[in-house]
């Protein structure tokens, strides 16, 4: 007869315990997104099952509009939610890895420190502040430079800079997680601090810089109050930068308070092409690390 | 493997007694009243917030009635309200022909003012002014008259977002479409619009007239344009001179009585004036 050993005992009822709960879990987030989708389906259902699916990409948005039941063309929105989005990543990812590449090599350890503090600061600051700075700082300047100054390069500075930390911080944990040898090897080789920056510590953290700029992707999509506030929210296509724009996100909080019938179903059709662009992405990017990772 | 530190057993029971707890006094509360008296309203989305706010504080006053307040537009309410569904209706307008098979009685006032920035030499448009700015014929400030020929700048024009009360309002009163509005910012709520036109002085937005009135009063930088001659303020609103405005209604389907007619004497009456103004619509109870 063995001996009583309540201690493992109780460790194999945590174990038992922990594994349940994690299983609970995994399962919990996977049902999560499922059951979102599900819910934009069939809350858009009866305007697809109205509508079809080519009034939808259509140019022109008047979905309160008179007797032949108003226009719902999403394609200018489609046009300025990826315009916005784009130009904000593209405006912040060097900036954001410059900053990384600064805290993890170049700076010395008290001010790299500073730095990153500084960043995790401005990660935090809730997006409608940025919104609300964007509103009465940025917009007037840029009114002055070429009205009416809410304008698509306001959306893009203001996404800008709300993602630059995210990207900042996950470049900088992909950066501090290269090893060591490599660099200690780059160094034995005798190669240049840009050679190796370049040639070693950036393939090398690939993966992660990835994973942050999907992030950062995620996040400027997927923004809505700041945007909300700066953009102009006119439905088309801009011209130049200077012209407003209305993104997917802002179009639902605009409408959605007031909205009834077909409106409110289109909102959701809104919702739903949003979520297609993202996964979308997420699925290229899962191919490029992939690849990448497969032929270093 | 070493053991994570548990949340005890007695924790657990607490909560689960906690929950247990307020369960049951929940139900307590409830069956005392074993006839609780309901009115259901149903109708515009523009009233419900403002009548769910009323109905709330009523509610807390009568103790054991309930007041269910459910949206689908003004339509639904008259519809609803004569087949008996509902016992008021709310409707964002005036009567219209064939529609005085029922009562109605004037809730509040909804007006719109037509602001710029308080630096603009702007002070009045007339009609045509306004329905050529809104739709894109008049696009600088000078066009508009000998006195604001030395102001040659763009207009910035401020519209509000589909499905919003204060754009059918405005759209209504100028007989316009929504697609003919040539916008050049489009907002949501009224307090985008006031600072969009703070932050723009060439800028011209239409906001609900009790917002723009406190706020200017505040020391906001913006000024209300009189239409025409008519000076835009929420009483001109209220003795019904100042024209951009509607009546917000509750209907009924025949004289009120009971419950429905202290509701609404209670709607209509000074002690929820302060919910009306805090929903930006003028109260008729001065």
């Amino acid at each position: 007869m063995s001996r009583w050993r309540p201690d493992a005992d109780r460790a194999r009822l945590d174990d038992r315990l922990l594994v349940v709960a994690a299983r609970v879990s995994a399962a919990a987030s996977a049902g999560i997104v499922l059951l979102i989708g599900g819910f934009l389906l069939v809350e858009s259902l009866p305007a697809l099952r109205a509508l079809g699916v080519a009034p939808f990409a259509g140019m022109s948005w008047h979905p309160t509009g008179g007797t032949d039941g108003g226009q719902f063309g999403l394609m200018p929105m489609l046009v300025g939610t990826l315009a916005a989005g784009g130009g904000a990543v593209a405006l912040a990812t060097p900036l954001a890895l410059l900053a990384a590449v600064v805290c993890v090599f170049l700076a010395p350890p008290r001010i790299a420190l500073l730095l990153g503090r500084v960043i995790e600061l401005l990660a935090g600051i809730p997006s409608v502040v940025y919104g609300f700075w964007g509103l009465v700082v940025l917009v007037p300047l840029i009114r002055r430079l070429e009205p009416p100054g809410p304008s698509l390069l306001a959306g893009i500075l203001v996404l800008a800079l709300m993602i630059l930390p995210t990207l900042a911080l996950a470049a900088d944990a992909a950066l501090r997680a290269v090893p060591r040898e490599l660099l200690t090897a780059a160094s034995a080789l005798g190669l240049s601090r840009t050679t190796t920056l370049v040639g070693v510590a950036l393939p090398a953290a690939r993966s992660g810089l990835w994973t942050g700029l999907l992030l950062g992707v995620g996040r400027a999509l997927g923004e809505t109050m700041a945007v909300l506030m700066v953009c102009g929210n006119v439905v088309q296509v801009p011209g130049t930068v200077f012209d407003p724009v209305r993104t997917l996100t802002a179009n639902i909080a605009l409408e959605m308070a007031y909205a009834l019938d077909l409106h409110r179903a289109a909102l959701f059709v809104s919702g739903l092409v949003l979520a297609l662009l993202v996964t979308v992405l997420v699925l290229a990017a899962q191919a490029t690390t992939a690849g990448s990772e497969a032929h270093p | 493997m070493p053991s994570l530190p548990r949340p005890g057993l007695p924790f657990l029971l607490r909560s689960l007694a906690v929950a247990a707890l307020t369960l049951l006094t929940a139900c307590a509360g409830e069956a005392p009243d074993a006839a609780p008296s309901k009115l259901v309203i149903t109708g515009s989305s523009t009233i419900a917030p403002v009548i769910s706010d009323i109905a709330r504080r009523f509610e807390s006053e009568h103790p054991g009635t309930r007041v269910d307040v459910q949206t689908g537009g003004s339509s639904r309410g008259l519809a609803d309200v004569r087949q008996g569904l509902a016992d008021l209706g709310m409707v964002s307008r005036a009567p219209k022909d064939g529609e005085d098979d029922l009562q109605w009685h004037a809730l509040a006032r909804d007006g719109l003012a037509l602001i710029v920035h308080a630096d603009n030499p702007a002070s009045a448009l007339r009609e045509e002014q306004v329905r050529a700015i809104f739709t894109g014929a008049i696009d600088t400030w000078a066009q508009l008259g000998d006195e604001l020929s030395t102001f040659d700048e763009p207009i910035t024009v401020v519209s509000k977002a589909e499905g919003r009360s204060t754009l059918e309002v405005f759209l209504d009163h100028f007989e316009l479409t929504a697609p003919e509005i040539a916008a050049d910012v489009i907002i949501g709520d009224n307090q985008q619009g006031i600072k969009t036109v703070v932050g723009n002085p060439y800028a011209i937005a239409y906001v609900s007239i009790g917002t723009a009135e406190f706020e200017a009063s505040q020391g906001t930088p913006i000024q209300l344009l009189d239409l025409g001659t008519i000076t835009a303020s929420t009483d001109a609103v209220r003795r019904g001179d100042y024209p951009i405005a509607r009546t917000l209604h509750l209907v009924t389907a025949d004289e009120p009585e009971g419950l429905a007619l202290t509701l609404l004497d209670y709607a209509r009456s000074a002690a929820v004036a302060d919910l009306i103004e805090g929903q930006f619509f003028v109260p008729l109870a001065p």
